[in-house]
């Protein structure tokens, strides 16, 4: 009897192994290193101030290229899908991520320092987000595009394009909220993206990894890496191959230096807020899908007007 | 150093004799190690090159490339904007060096041949009813004859699978014999194995020895038109056939794997294949090429990469 106790009470603990999130694997960084992950201190959470949390990869610029490769192929397909059916896809991660509630929950706690009940909150919070950008895929072509008055014998007509392969840093300290609101807005107009997680707090993010991979996303459509977010952001702003680049989770230097680097292929560029002033929880608005769509005109001819003033 | 030749050294005057002395001869080169063999060409493909050296690889392989069209719906424009791309690969850096040839279906030497003129690109033309082969032997002559005429500097010749398969190995040498008469002086003959149709190491060993005897100037992997082309343990044996045959006989023999390398890292593999193999003399266009039309693009976006010190992309190289 008492050796039957012992047994269950010394059952080995079973780590996760936090990967990073390319082309619908789950690869480790080409690198083979690794950074340690802490727990932010806080009052009410449960784990205490440098806590071990996990190792994950410390992604390195050839993790980069290989995930803008995933991202290009995977660009075609994506933007090629029906907005109707890019919204059914957003709903269903946020299905997914409804059943995994507790572990977000755990996780954006120990990530950001909250307590239970704040973190449950913000996890609330990211999946009505992505309800929200689910509902704005196949509208926002309403909103930003349409039919324009012209003189003479054309239709006109205006519709939004995905820009491409976009570069997503995301926000360091809101790490999921934050991280899905820039994200979600991003592939819900056609774009693919590669995605830096928060440096200090990645977990969340690399979770979400496995969400998206279990949501009918195409592989490639979003990839996620974990690493110094510098050492990532560099090549990607200097990347010929990436359309666009959002800076929300840079600082005022590396920004700085990003925007340069990626002025070379003339990328769209998303300059960062000033962090005190970002409330992630806010309603967000359409900025943030605008800010990566091309607008493409097309001029139909309609033949000569009669004397309607119209031929149709 | 091991070489996997047979030793007596006088064999190879008679074995091309008779149908049985060939076929002795033949099955009586020493087995492959399979098991080995993948083995030792999976760790050459773990060596790290890297900045000047990669920079020479990368050039080297660029100068190496058959930039290669065999579809049926080539044009003469395409052709030639192949030709164009294969004296000029990169035309934003006139540094890039030219690849070895272009290689194009017998009616497009002609329009090959006026592309690249006046450059130091050779125009290689596949024949004798590729890929397949399954032609008389008469068309299959007729074949390499109307290229030859055409102004093809190499001819790319497919066996015939079948009768090597079936034990005919005499049939195969004396085809092999025919065309390289075909070729005549002027054309250099490359004889093509398709070695994903060959089914063991053990065949494409037996029909390295088989290409060399009857004249080859170069043995090649494969068309590219099957399921497993090129692999670096098949290219690895070839390149051990060669130089086993220089040591016996002093000829040297050129190697060109086809289809299936796509990747710089790839194209990298194989040039450690090479040195390590067959050697330096081999690192050369004259005696080893990569049969490859995407390769190119990717070479000459690593090439961009390494000169500027960020990624480069498809939108900055031709669309083929």
């Amino acid at each position: 009897m008492s050796e039957k106790t012992e047994k269950t009470e010394q059952r080995l603990s079973v780590f996760k192994t936090y990967k990073l999130y390319v082309g619908g694997k789950f690869p480790r960084s080409e690198s083979g290193r690794v950074y340690e992950v802490t727990a932010k201190t806080s009052a009410a959470g449960a784990a205490g101030k440098g806590n071990w949390l996990a190792n994950v990869p410390l992604s390195s610029r050839k993790d980069a290229r290989d995930a803008v490769v995933a991202a290009r192929k995977a660009f075609g397909a994506w933007s090629g899908a029906t907005a109707y059916n890019r919204g059914q896809i957003l709903y269903r991660i946020a299905e997914m991520l409804e059943g995994r509630r507790e572990q977000f929950v755990r996780e954006v706690a120990d990530a950001e320092g909250l307590s239970k009940s704040k973190a449950a909150a913000v996890v609330d919070a990211t999946i009505d987000r992505w309800v929200l950008y689910a509902g704005w895929t196949d509208k926002i072509a309403q909103v930003v595009g349409g039919g324009n008055p012209v003189a003479g014998p054309f239709f006109n007509l205006s519709s939004p394009e995905p820009t491409g392969v976009v570069a997503v840093l995301a926000p360091q300290e809101s790490s999921f909220l934050g991280l899905v609101s820039v994200v979600a807005p991003v592939i819900a107009t056609g774009n693919t993206a590669v995605v830096i997680a928060s440096e200090k707090s990645p977990l969340p993010a690399l979770s979400l990894g496995e969400v998206l991979a279990t949501s009918d996303l195409p592989g490639g459509v979003v990839n996620i890496l974990s690493g110094r977010t510098a050492e990532i952001a560099t090549p990607l702003a200097a990347h010929q191959d990436v359309n666009a680049i959002d800076l929300a989770g840079a600082d005022d230097v590396l920004a700085k230096e990003l925007e340069i680097a990626a002025a070379d292929n003339l990328k769209r560029v998303l300059r960062p807020q000033p962090v005190d002033e970002v409330d992630w929880s806010a309603k967000p608005g359409i900025d943030r899908m605008t800010a990566f769509l091309e607008t493409k005109t097309v001029w139909h001819p309609t033949g000569s007007l009669g004397a309607s003033g119209s031929s149709y | 150093m091991p070489t996997n030749a047979p030793t007596a050294a006088h064999t190879l005057s008679d074995v091309t004799a008779s149908d049985s002395t060939l076929r002795r001869f033949l099955h009586g080169l020493p087995g492959v190690d399979a098991v080995g063999l993948e083995a030792r060409a999976a760790s050459l493909g773990t060596r790290s090159i890297k900045t000047t050296a990669k920079a020479y690889a990368i050039d080297l392989a660029i100068s190496m490339v058959d930039l290669t069209t065999l579809e049926g719906a080539d044009t003469p424009g395409k052709v030639r904007a192949l030709g164009v791309k294969a004296v000029h690969p990169d035309p934003t850096d006139r540094t890039t060096p030219a690849t070895a040839a272009v290689c194009v279906y017998p009616d497009m030497v002609a329009t090959a041949k006026e592309a690249v003129a006046g450059s130091s690109v050779k125009v290689a033309s596949v024949a004798t009813a590729f890929p397949a082969g399954r032609a008389p032997l008469g068309v299959k002559l007729a074949d390499v004859r109307e290229a030859v005429a055409a102004g093809a500097d190499e001819i790319d010749m497919v066996i015939d699978r079948g009768a090597f398969l079936a034990g005919r190995y005499m049939k195969v040498y004396d085809e092999i014999v025919a065309v390289k008469e075909a070729c005549g002086a002027s054309a250099r003959l490359k004889v093509i194995f398709e070695t994903g149709e060959l089914s063991t190491y053990d065949n494409i060993r037996r029909a390295s020895w088989l290409g060399m005897l009857a004249g080859a100037d170069f043995i090649k992997t494969s068309t590219g038109k099957v399921a497993v082309n090129a692999t670096p343990a098949n290219t690895l044996l070839m390149l051990e056939a060669v130089r086993d045959f220089r040591a016996q006989t002093g000829i040297q023999i050129g190697v060109k794997p086809a289809g299936g390398i796509r990747t710089t890292k790839d194209a990298i593999k194989f040039l450690v294949l090479v040195n390590e193999t067959a050697g330096e003399d081999w690192l050369d266009n004259h005696w080893f090429r990569f049969g490859a039309s995407s390769l190119l693009n990717d070479l000459l976006m690593q090439r961009q990469k390494l000169a500027t010190g960020r990624y480069s992309g498809p939108d900055y190289v031709t669309v083929d």
